[in-house]
């Protein structure tokens, strides 16, 4: 008889809540029991609040017990768990967790099932099949096909894939790069760090896909230091890929070269910019560089090169196998395809929850994400990251996609909702956004560098209750010049948490509610 | 007295050939030594063909790279907003008190550092810390508490 399979997650966010001595309870009890077992370390489905999610492979199917604390184990055992059995902390086939089940999972489709270590365990769910299609086709009809899906950057800015590797394969270099962008800085957002750590080989196919797309010989995989674990996971999965042929002089037999190289960040959250990650990998200080010329044109090392979010890559993969009419089938006016959301933060049913686009920001915290943690009314939620808006419930109804996000002066960034409940201070919010900045500016451009440090200045000033109506009006004008005179997207959207925190949170700065100060911002955006 | 010299040299040479190896180069002194020394800036500057001024500013730019060692444990506490919603505030005020420090500082015994780090990725657990390397989330008094009984004088 054959060892039994548990499955415990080694990700990051379940360690953070006792998987590995979990792990290591089940594996001393079904010792002590002499019972044979297997336990994967698999990645997390992403239902944070259940984590530990401990799951046994049935004949039916995987069941699900959540969340498992190491003092529950020897109960749970003796309640049948090897066995799939149980009541206490039992969830059920995992697949039928309402929270799960009303997911449309295409990135994420193997993300906690299958065995990260095993490349065998990804082939069999369905895994490769876009890259061998992919190493059949000409690159101009891979480009073709990631055009039509409709695929847009996942890093925030949304822009076209497939009109972004167009410029890169059409430009003329004699070498061209790719650069997966893995500096998940904002806060809120764990949907990189997940993929690597659950599902790497996904993250591996979407970059040889487009090096295979734009001609470019090598990848860049630019991972933050505050990312042990998805390194760790990352640089395995990356040797284990060339070992079986899909990295190196013959990529996946397209008679193509492709390898990837892993680099590793060292905490500035301003190389999540494109052309200050492309400085950090040159070895060089993460500054900011201005645009024109495109990476596309003049990227790495000067050559063409297509940088993308980790997202945007492990999108590609289903859309090669599947079709672009499957991935654009689904989604919202021009936002088409999935978007894996990140309910954070003071939020009962943390997690990720990749949806078609559409999906209100209402339904998100309220319904999917059963409202606060700490069961007091949602005040604010900051959509994006800490470069994205502040939105209260009057604006719940705002349907998650670029376009209705950009309508209501905000952001959808890289996914990340961060709920906050009634007791937050929206003003100390808003200097944090100026602290955040000023610390993390690389100084390149003086809007960004100097403002921030005003910024924080002004907004001390305001708590403090010094002349706030004046300095309101100051600040204003300092997000003006920093949102329109600013190089890069740091100093660009760090206004948009100060003035939506200013605009719907009037009293928090000791100014007249509503419409006085509705009117004096309204000038604004 | 190791030889340092030579250690850095050695860590110098495991990067011949690779492009733009700063980075990489600067992770693997500062992973043999806990720090990055100010000796070995001119050492890397040669090697890359850079000024000492660059290499410095490169050193300096990057929140990571320290210019002394940290202390035997390093807590690094979350301050961003996912872990703001859930008061991290009051997490940050338990652990100087309970360590003795304030936020930035390594203990007079050098047996922690308390930094701050600006998401660590773990929002739907907040509020998290990294303590040596290993995440823990849903940090509140108790914790802290624990954590804090486990470093050794």
């Amino acid at each position: 008889m054959s060892a039994r399979r548990i499955f415990v997650p080694g990700d990051a966010g379940a360690l953070a809540v006792g998987a590995d001595d979990v792990a290591a309870a089940i594996a001393r009890a079904a010792a002590a029991a002499g019972v044979a077992v297997e336990i994967v370390r698999n990645g997390s489905r992403g239902l944070y609040w259940l984590e530990p999610l401990v799951e046994v492979e049935t004949p039916t199917g995987r069941v699900a017990f959540g969340p498992v604390a190491a003092e529950d184990v020897p109960g749970l055992i003796a309640a049948g768990l090897l066995e799939g059995k149980g009541e206490r902390l039992f969830l059920g086939p995992t697949a039928e967790i309402p929270f799960l089940k009303a997911q449309t999972r295409f990135t994420f489709a193997r993300c906690g099932i299958v065995d990260p270590a095993s490349l065998a365990d990804y082939r069999a769910h369905g895994g490769g099949v876009g890259l061998m299609r992919a190493a059949a086709l000409p690159p101009a009809e891979i480009v073709a096909t990631v055009t039509a899906s409709g695929l847009r950057g996942r890093g925030g800015a949304g822009f076209p894939t497939g009109i972004k590797w167009k410029t890169v394969l059409e430009a003329a270099g004699a070498r061209k790069f790719i650069v997966a962008n893995a500096d998940e800085g904002d806060s809120g957002t764990f949907a990189d760090r997940m993929l690597m750590e659950g599902d790497p080989f996904a993250v591996i196919e979407g970059m040889a896909i487009a090096g295979l797309a734009v001609g470019a010989t090598r990848g860049y995989l630019y991972i933050r230091s505050e990312y042990p674990h998805a390194i760790a996971r990352m640089e395995a999965a990356i040797a284990t890929a060339r070992a079986a042929g899909w990295l190196g002089a013959d990529c996946a037999g397209s008679g193509r070269a492709f390898e990837i190289e892993l680099r590793v960040g060292a905490g500035a959250y301003v190389c999540g910019e494109e052309t200050a990650l492309l400085e950090s990998i040159e070895g060089e200080r993460g500054e900011v560089r201005a645009k024109p010329p495109l990476p596309a044109h003049k990227g790495l090392f000067g050559a063409p090169t297509a940088v993308n979010n980790l997202v945007t890559l492990a999108s590609v993969p289903f859309i090669l196998a599947e079709g672009a009419e499957a991935y654009a089938a689904i989604g919202f006016g021009r936002s088409r395809g999935t978007m894996p959301i990140q309910l954070a933060g003071n939020i009962r049913h943390g997690g990720l929850f990749e949806a078609a686009f559409g999906v209100t920001l209402g339904e998100l915290v309220e319904a999917i994400g059963g409202g606060t943690l700490t069961g007091r009314p949602v005040r604010a939620v900051q959509v994006g990251g800490p470069l994205g808006a502040y939105f209260p419930p009057s604006l719940f109804d705002t349907p998650f996609d670029y376009e209705s996000f950009a309508a209501r002066d905000g952001l959808i960034g890289h996914g990340g909702i961060v709920v906050f409940d009634d007791t937050v201070e929206m003003a100390a919010m808003a200097r944090f956004a100026m602290e955040f900045c000023a610390l993390e500016s690389c100084g390149k451009c003086t809007p960004c560098r100097i403002g921030s440090t005003r910024g924080v200045e002004l907004l001390d000033a305001m708590i403090a209750g010094r002349e706030v109506a004046k300095n309101a009006a100051l600040l204003e004008d300092l997000c003006d010049i920093m949102k329109f005179g600013s190089l890069c997207a740091l100093g660009g959207f760090t206004p948009y948490p100060v003035m939506s925190a200013l605009r719907h949170y009037p009293a928090d700065f000791g100014l007249a509610p509503a419409a006085s100060a509705e009117k004096e911002i309204a000038t604004w955006a | 007295m190791e030889d340092r010299a030579g250690r850095i040299a050695a860590i110098i040479e495991r990067f011949q050939g690779v492009e733009g190896a700063t980075l990489p180069i600067l992770h693997a002194v500062q992973e043999a030594f806990g720090y990055v020394p100010a000796e070995s800036v001119p050492v890397i500057a040669a090697a890359l063909n850079r000024s000492r001024a660059e290499i410095h500013g490169i050193v300096t730019f990057y929140h990571d790279f320290r210019d002394k060692p940290a202390g035997r444990h390093l807590v690094r506490v979350c301050r961003a907003e996912a872990c703001k919603s859930m008061g991290s505030d009051q997490v940050v005020q338990s652990l100087e008190q309970a360590l003795g420090i304030r936020l930035g500082e390594t203990s007079p015994d050098g047996a922690v550092t308390l930094e701050p780090v600006y998401c660590l990725g773990l929002c739907a657990t907040a509020p998290n810390a990294m303590v040596d390397g290993k995440p823990a989330g849903r940090l509140d008094g108790a914790k802290v508490a624990s954590l804090v009984e486990g470093f050794a004088p």
